[in-house]
């Protein structure tokens, strides 16, 4: 009975995602026949403009927007664990924003002395300032019992960030703002292969750490008392979870920059989809459904006002605050019962 | 072979590298329970929360079947211990089931799917604890007192040689206080399961302990067999108790006596008296009662309530002198209560008939 909704959903998710890639890549300025598609992939016979359109521009930003969609959903999924807090998300909690300001930073550095940077060190970038603002929550949720008031101070943080970052972005070389400043308000434009290549290595070993930690998240899931009763190195277990979520959600700011709400909205729809909160298919639907929801939002980003491109966190935001919304209002109903 | 299976040697236990309760020595032997009691702050919780390894404590040892519970890894720990704690358990959709499934944890492999062994571990602990009528439905959605039972069912489903609880009883009605025990009892019986918990209802520590141990300010005030810990009136003492009074036999709680000049005397005895006891202590009446012998039902409560009883010694013929003195009392007294029943005259006790026909004499009954 349960078995049949799980394969159900897993259905829906898989089929949300292959329709959502497959728009991507045919949709856009040029629109591209489907019946092109399979041929340019196989690389037989198709229009070399076409050809070049998708393998060169399409095809990686759809790969990234799977990847840093799917890495978003978990991130926010574990952080949503870790505080044992619905509305808990990197971007809530100020840590895309955190990330966000050190990458500017570096970026901002390495222009000004014209020094070539690597993906890597954007990542890592991306990682020491996620970790950063991350260690700064963690220590306020010691001092804040209630969980509110903590997300409230974590978006204060974000808050802040943002404010340096765009600060440095101001005062950047005339001729990189535009592509910094594309970048500060998150997008996934300009992804190329290389960056790809990266992406796939990060993601795919960190998802699966997190799969791999599928049991313990159950454990903790009735609370840290019963976790360590159940034999979980509780104190190992938290650094892992920090250490993972912040990995997830610097690979994506490093990346495309902050994007929104997905860490919130995908894990809740998820849940809501599959009738269950078991992490152990939690861990996959929460990656698939991330990509989806990020597939969507992009195509939406790039072909609403096209030519002009909205930034993802726009679209995101979009869908991805009214489902926040929908939780608190459902939270204090159940506190009122 | 250890001669005890759990045993804590010179514990002490507190918050913060700040001792709270010094120098914990106690030990049981295997399928034995051991209850807590203490008044309300005592510490009580914190000493279970540093036997399960949940606060490290500030110096000593606790040993469990001749290990050190400090050197066990989480899943060996997890394999002989399991417990049933007051904090609030807030599980997303989870149905009753999933919860008690969770008890399976120390014995699933890398991903935590239970076999078909495991299932049928979490049906049997079900069973036991009588919640199959409600197994599917979302725990969030059931009363405390269910949920209290679904998290006994999964700490069994664990499995346990050991099962620690604190206050397990405090939400659930008479019925399934008993009915909770009842099955800790039954398991310690029949499995050697031992048990560790912390409870507040005296009465019933003394009835299901095999050992008893008194948290007081800081240290264990006394630990041992009921009957040793129960003596008279150490209960008061250990609860600082300022008002009403504990009967250690058969523990019940009355409310302070109302003291002054006696206005009614009541011809008690068979535990009819009790009843007018208590309605007098209610109303503010201050009382006398008798002539009651120390081995009557109401005995105690007359004790606790009234101003003066006068009593015989158990199984004793009734002293002429007590005749008297009870009727002077009559004298003083504007009214006698009699709840007990004379009918059958010519083989009741003539000291009790001598005192109803006294008081209707002077129109006081």
């Amino acid at each position: 009975m349960k078995q049949k909704r799980y394969c159900a959903a897993f259905i829906v998710v898989i089929v949300l995602v292959v329709i959502f890639l497959i728009l991507n890549l045919c949709i856009g300025s040029v629109n591209i026949p489907i019946s092109e598609i399979p041929k340019i992939l196989w690389g037989e016979g198709a229009d070399a403009t076409y050809g070049d359109i998708v393998r060169e521009i399409r095809a990686p930003r759809a790969v990234a927007a799977v990847l840093l969609g799917g890495a978003l959903a978990l991130s926010g999924y574990l952080l949503q664990t870790f505080f044992h807090n619905p509305i808990a998300s990197p971007f809530t909690l100020g840590i895309s924003s955190g990330a966000k300001l050190v990458v500017a930073l570096v970026m901002v550095a390495s222009l000004s002395y014209s020094i070539q940077i690597s993906s890597w060190l954007l990542i890592f970038a991306a990682f020491i300032g996620a970790m950063i603002c991350m260690g700064f929550v963690v220590l306020m949720s010691k001092v804040i019992n209630q969980m509110s008031m903590l997300i409230v101070s974590g978006v204060m943080i974000g808050y802040i960030c943002s404010a340096v970052t765009d600060f440095v972005v101001t005062f950047a070389d005339d001729s990189d703002i535009v592509n910094l400043h594309n970048w500060s308000q998150g997008s996934f434009s300009g992804i190329n292969w290389d960056n790809v290549a990266i992406m796939v290595v990060v993601v795919v070993i960190t998802g699966i750490c997190v799969f791999l930690l599928s049991k313990p998240i159950s454990a903790y899931q009735m609370g840290e008392a019963y976790a360590q009763n159940m034999g979980l190195n509780v104190p190992l277990f938290r650094i892992a979870l920090v250490v993972l979520s912040s990995i997830l959600s610097a690979c994506v700011t490093a990346f495309a920059g902050p994007v929104s709400f997905v860490g919130i909205a995908v894990p809740h729809l998820v849940k809501s989809l599959f009738g269950t909160a078991q992490p152990i298919f939690m861990v996959p639907a929460c990656f698939l459904g991330g990509a989806a929801f990020c597939l969507f939002c992009d195509l939406l980003a790039r072909t609403m006002f096209a030519p002009t491109e909205l930034s993802i966190s726009t679209v995101t935001a979009m869908f991805g605050a009214p489902v926040v919304i929908y939780i608190m209002i459902r939270q204090k109903k159940e506190k009122m019962e | 072979m250890e001669k005890y299976y759990f045993r804590t040697e010179g514990l002490t236990v507190g918050y913060h590298g700040v001792p709270l309760i010094k120098n914990i020595e106690m030990e049981i032997k295997k399928g034995e329970i051991l209850t807590l009691i203490g008044p309300n702050g005592a510490g009580k919780t914190t000493i279970l929360k540093s036997i399960i390894r949940q606060l490290t404590p500030i110096c000593g040892v606790v040993w469990l079947d001749g290990e050190k519970i400090q050197k066990m890894s989480g899943t060996e720990l997890a394999r002989k211990m399991s417990v049933v704690l007051t904090q609030r358990v807030r599980p997303e959709m989870m149905t009753c089931k999933d919860v008690v499934a969770t008890g399976r944890y120390p014995y699933t492999g890398r991903f935590g799917i239970l076999s078909e062994e495991d299932w049928k571990i979490v049906e049997d602990s079900m069973e036991l604890v009588h919640i199959q009528e409600f197994k599917n439905r979302a725990f969030s959605e059931i009363s405390d007192g269910q949920k209290q039972r679904v998290m006994l069912a999964r700490a069994l489903c664990q499995q346990p040689d050991i099962l620690v609880l604190d206050e397990p009883t405090s939400f659930l009605d008479i019925r399934y206080k008993l009915e909770f025990l009842s099955i800790i009892q039954k398991m310690s019986r029949t499995r050697n399961l031992t048990v560790l918990m912390s409870l507040h209802e005296l009465d019933l520590a003394g009835r299901i302990s095999d050992k008893i141990a008194c948290v007081r300010e800081d240290k264990i005030d006394r630990f041992g067999t009921p009957e040793e810990i129960f003596t008279l009136g150490y209960i008061p003492e250990l609860y600082q108790m300022t008002t009403g009074s504990y009967n250690e036999l058969t523990g019940s709680l009355e409310l302070t006596p109302i003291l002054g000049k006696p206005e009614i005397f009541v011809i008690g005895g068979n535990g009819m008296g009790t009843a007018v006891y208590r309605r007098l202590q209610r109303k503010g009446i201050p009382f006398v009662t008798g002539i009651l012998w120390e081995n009557d039902l109401d005995y105690p409560s007359a004790r606790a309530l009234a101003v003066e009883v006068i009593w015989e010694r158990a199984f004793c013929e009734i002293d002429p002198g007590r005749v008297e003195q009870s009727k002077k009392w009559i004298d003083r007294c504007r009214q006698v209560v009699c709840p007990v029943n004379l009918e059958e005259r010519h083989r009741f006790c003539r000291e009790l008939i001598e005192l109803a026909d006294y008081a209707k004499a002077q129109r006081k009954l």
